[in-house]
């Protein structure tokens, strides 16, 4: 145990420096993953994560992997993520209240039982084994080192890889596919439509935002004729989320004013 | 500087992933505490190129987030296939396979 | 020697038997007379083989006959084989001659019953197996007989099985023969297992190889064996209710011939009787028990067939004890066995002539008088009660008397005991008997006016006319220069020369008639000069309540087997559905109540699936971490 505490604690190096201040923050994001209660901050959390690896593969001598680390997994899959949250739902928070019972304090022992076991585990095999380095296997650079492996030894499954990437492309594009069960209207139907509702106040189209408004921005909603907002000019949405500005500052004032205002 | 630390991270960081996907109900956390885990696994497999002083974990690094990207593109497709049909992203609310 | 004839004596009466219960219905015209020509037929072949017998010399009078080859497995052979010697031609002839006189009186007293048909086949198949039995050669085959007489008599004693008491007395006579047909199996097995054979030529020359103590277990089964079939003491609760079949059933089956079966049994068996003295003096023991039951309950009764039976049962138990007397007492034991068919079926044919005048009345104290209405029936009961209480020169006299001189003649205390027990008997015998006869025939009549007695038809009164003639003659015929005792000789081994006599024959003889004398005038005094109560009186001392109740020997029985018997199928019912089924319920209660534990694991919440699966990566994991120690 005094062994194992002593390897450990060898913090010389410049690597051991970076190596303790970024070790810890990335085990609190995880654990802040684990915790926050919106699920954006847990991706942002994910992020970070990310990138503190990248920054350990790259100070372990994998200068390829930590690129492509960031580009791929913290450039696209994270951006996946957030692109898929904002789809599912941005807002829908978890409460932190757990429903299956006992799951939680099953989950804290297996957490300690789990961790304990393979840190012991690790310590085990690695104790009394020195790290070689990467000198000599990154002599001529890590790029062209890794394809030669890349290349000769592995291609096989090389080669199974990229089949697999085309599989899952094939896979996103059939799982996204929104297949039409009803024919699309055309614009005739959706003029025959519009003539057949009951009242025809909406029959020549609804009204555009910011009409007879000063401003005609998509929030700025049209102004009827007795000065008031007209609420079908603007996306509902917008009105669920109260982007809606009010439109009375920018009423159109007497003739009289405007030419004055142009003088 | 003990290589065997980043082994120590990695094994947390992996401990931390799984007890994730057990704690966590929104289906898109799940699928990032998946991902945690398989970072981990990278981290290791760096780290045990390093310390064997040869390419063959990086390569196997590699291979692994080519196959995490594929299973983050099906998987989150699934989830949104998922979400269109039933308007929800818990992992609790399917639950027909109950007793 | 062989005899090809054999065979048809018992395959004469068998067809008989198949004919009238395959072909049913339509030979109910003619059935009854089929069966009684197959059994005269039967009769006939006995007669002609007898002759054949009393023409050759001594030791070269015994004919068998091999049917065929029966059981052939490693070192158990058997043949299904019959053989005719001195023991077996007295019984074929007894059994065919009485048989055949039954079959004629049947004719005319089941005349009014529409099942007669089925009657005569019954009969008949009764006579087949009881001529199987005594003319097997082997435990064996004797054993197929034995079986065959136990399922006719239940047929027959359950004949009138419309009546449920009497399908249950039929019930009663076949369970308390199966237990003595238990003790025969016993008996056959044990004597392969020690013997290595099982038929009669094969075990004698046997047995003066095996241990005494195999021999006396086989000599106690046969014992039990005979006592089952032959109404003795243990096994003797059966009799009195077989009375329930039509009367010539009682007179050929439960006084001839079935019951004298276990005698025939002890018989055959003497080497090995003789080798076990044990078991001898066993069988003695309660041939004396017996006879002396027999005649405290024969006191007792008042039905007239019962107290008959209760005589048949005292006059066996004579016949077994002289079969337990040894070498010596063998043969008097078989001229007892004769003489009693003669007069017991003579008097048994007689009652059923009574209760035919009397409209089935079996009360006695409803009879009185009915000497000077029914003439015949009178003189031929008469005769045959005078063999039985053993007035000279009657045959009773000769062959009572014999075996209680010899039962004497045995000696020590042992002599001294089983003689004065006989000669009791004899005065119980002579007393209840002259009771019947006093009660039925003499005194004042007591039947009331609807009963009109006439005597029975030419057809029924003719083989009582006969059996009498049997009853009077035979006696003095199986005597005369010891005839009887050398004609067996060569099967049972011949008397010694000399023999202690305790007693000289003659003291024997005064003795015996001074006891009857007292017994018939005691009777007399009691029935006739007083006056006989319509209704049992209730005012008795305690030993005729026990007497009457059979000396409580249904109470024993049902106290000490049917109870208990009763209590243990209840438990093991009680065992099989709680035990036994409740195991298996059990084990689906079980599997059902996991099940359902076991169900709560699928929540249906992917959450806990994944848990399942972390928990055991943990446990994986864990493994590694111990094996790597």
């Amino acid at each position: 145990m005094i062994n194992l505490a002593l390897e450990v604690g060898k913090t010389a190096t410049p690597e051991a420096t970076m190596f303790w201040i970024l070790a810890p923050l990335a085990i609190i994001a995880a654990l802040g993953m684990l915790l926050v209660k919106k699920a954006v901050h847990s991706a942002i959390l994910m992020a970070w994560v990310m990138i503190t690896l990248a920054i350990f593969y790259i100070a372990q001598g994998a200068l390829f992997l930590g690129i492509v680390q960031v580009v791929v997994y913290t450039g696209a899959v994270m951006m996946l993520f957030l692109f898929i949250l904002m789809l599912v739902g941005v807002d829908s928070a978890d409460s932190l209240k757990e429903t299956i019972k006992g799951l939680r304090p099953i989950a804290i022992l297996a957490f300690i039982g789990f961790g304990g076991l393979i840190v012991s585990l690790i310590g085990r095999a690695t104790i009394g084994h020195p790290s070689i380095g990467l000198d000599t296997a990154n002599a001529n650079g890590n790029v062209p080192a890794l394809a030669e492996l890349l290349f000769s030894k592995y291609v096989w499954a090389f080669e199974v890889v990229s089949a697999l990437l085309i599989t899952a492309a094939l896979g996103a594009m059939v799982l996204a596919h929104n297949h039409r069960v009803t024919a699309k209207p055309t614009q005739r139907d959706l003029s025959i439509l519009r003539f057949r509702t009951g009242s025809l106040a909406n029959a020549a189209g609804l009204p555009n935002p910011g009409v007879y408004a000063l401003h005609n921005a998509v929030d700025v909603p049209a102004l009827l004729p007795d000065g008031s907002a007209a609420p079908t000019s603007i996306s509902a949405m917008l009105e669920a989320r109260g982007d809606v500005i009010d439109s009375s500052p920018f009423q159109l004032g007497q003739a009289e004013d405007v030419e004055g205002e142009d003088k | 500087m003990n290589s065997a630390n980043y082994l120590y991270v990695a094994a947390l960081l992996f401990t931390i992933g799984a007890i994730g996907v057990v704690v966590r109900r929104n289906a898109i956390v799940v699928f990032m505490c998946i991902e945690l885990m398989l970072n981990a696994a990278n981290l290791a497999f760096v780290t045990f190129a390093r310390i064997n002083g040869n390419l063959d974990g990086q390569v196997m690094a590699f291979f692994t987030m080519v196959v995490a990207a594929c299973e983050v593109v099906v998987g989150l497709a699934i989830i949104v296939t998922i979400y269109r049909s039933r308007r929800s992203a818990s992992v609790d609310d399917a639950s027909l396979l109950k007793r | 020697m062989t005899s090809n004839l054999l065979v048809y004596l018992i395959a004469l009466p068998l067809f008989g038997s198949a004919i009238l219960l395959l072909a049913g219905r339509k030979t109910d015209k003619w059935g009854h007379l089929l069966a009684t020509a197959l059994s005269a037929a039967s009769f006939g072949v006995g007669l002609y083989e007898f002759s054949q017998m009393l023409s050759r010399a001594n030791d070269h009078r015994a004919v068998t006959q091999k049917l065929f080859s029966w059981i052939s497995v490693g070192s158990f052979q058997v043949n299904a084989g019959l053989m005719l010697d001195q023991l077996s031609i007295c019984f074929v002839l007894l059994i065919t001659g009485v048989g055949t006189l039954i079959h004629i009186y049947s004719i005319a007293y089941m005349s009014h019953d529409l099942d007669r048909r089925r009657f005569f086949a019954y009969l008949n198949l009764f006579i087949a197996a009881m001529l199987l039995l005594v003319l097997g050669d082997s435990y064996l085959n004797l054993y197929v007989g034995w079986e065959g007489v136990g399922l006719a008599s239940y047929l027959l004693i359950g004949f009138w099985n419309q009546k449920p008491t009497y399908a249950t007395a039929a019930k009663k006579a076949f369970v308390a023969n199966r237990v003595g047909d238990l003790g025969l199996s016993l008996a056959i097995m044990i004597s392969f297992a020690t013997l290595g054979t099982v038929s009669f030529a094969g075990v004698k020359a046997h047995a003066g190889q095996a241990s005494t103590g195999a021999l006396t277990a086989i000599g106690i089964m046969l014992l039990v064996a005979a006592t089952g079939k032959s109404a003795q003491f243990p096994l003797q609760a059966w009799l009195g209710d077989a009375m329930a079949g039509p009367t010539p059933v009682s007179a050929l089956i439960h006084a001839a011939t079935m019951v004298t079966a276990g005698v025939y049994l002890i018989i055959r068996s003497n080497f090995i009787f003789d080798a076990a003295p044990t078991a001898q003096l066993l069988v003695a023991i309660i041939g004396a028990i017996t006879l002396l039951f027999g005649a405290v309950i024969g006191m007792a009764k008042d039905d007239i067939k019962k107290a008959l039976a209760a005589s048949t049962m005292s006059q066996i138990g004579y016949m077994v004890l002289g079969a337990g007397l040894g070498p010596v007492g063998y043969a008097f034991a078989i001229m007892h066995l004769l003489t009693h068919g003669f007069f017991k079926a003579g008097m048994f044919l007689g009652a059923g002539s009574v209760m035919h005048g009397m409209d089935d009345e079996v009360n006695m104290r409803r009879y009185g008088g009915l000497r000077k209405y029914m003439p015949i029936t009178f003189a031929t009961f008469g005769l045959g009660y005078l063999a039985i209480i053993g007035v000279p020169p009657f045959a009773g006299f000769y062959s009572k008397d014999k075996i209680i001189e010899v039962a004497f003649n045995m000696g020590g205390i042992k002599g001294v005991t089983l003689g004065t027990a006989a000669l009791l008997g004899a005065a119980i015998t002579a007393f209840y008997m002259t009771r019947v006869v006093v009660m039925t025939f003499a005194g004042n009549k007591r039947w009331d006016e609807k009963a009109h007695p006439h005597e029975s038809p030419a057809l029924m009164w003719i083989p009582m006319v006969l059996l009498a003639l049997g009853s009077v003659a035979s006696g003095f015929l199986f005597t005369h220069g010891n005839s009887l005792v050398n004609w067996l000789a060569p099967v049972v081994a011949p008397k010694p020369e000399h023999q202690s006599e305790m007693l000289k024959p003659a003291v024997v003889s005064i003795l015996a008639l001074v006891v009857v004398l007292i017994g018939v005038g005691i009777a007399i005094m009691k029935y006739l000069r007083a006056e006989v109560p319509l209704v049992a009186p209730e005012d008795v001392s305690i030993f005729t309540k026990i007497a009457r109740r059979d000396l409580l020997q249904d109470d024993f029985n049902e106290a000490v087997f049917m109870r208990p018997g009763q209590k243990l199928t209840q438990a093991l019912v009680i065992t099989d559905t709680a035990v036994i089924d409740g195991a298996v319920r059990g084990v689906a209660r079980l599997t059902k109540g996991s099940g359902s534990v076991l169900r709560n694991t699928q929540t249906g919440f992917v959450r806990s699936y994944a848990m399942w699966i972390l928990l055991g990566a943990i446990g994986l994991i864990a493994a590694i971490w111990v094996v790597t120690l």
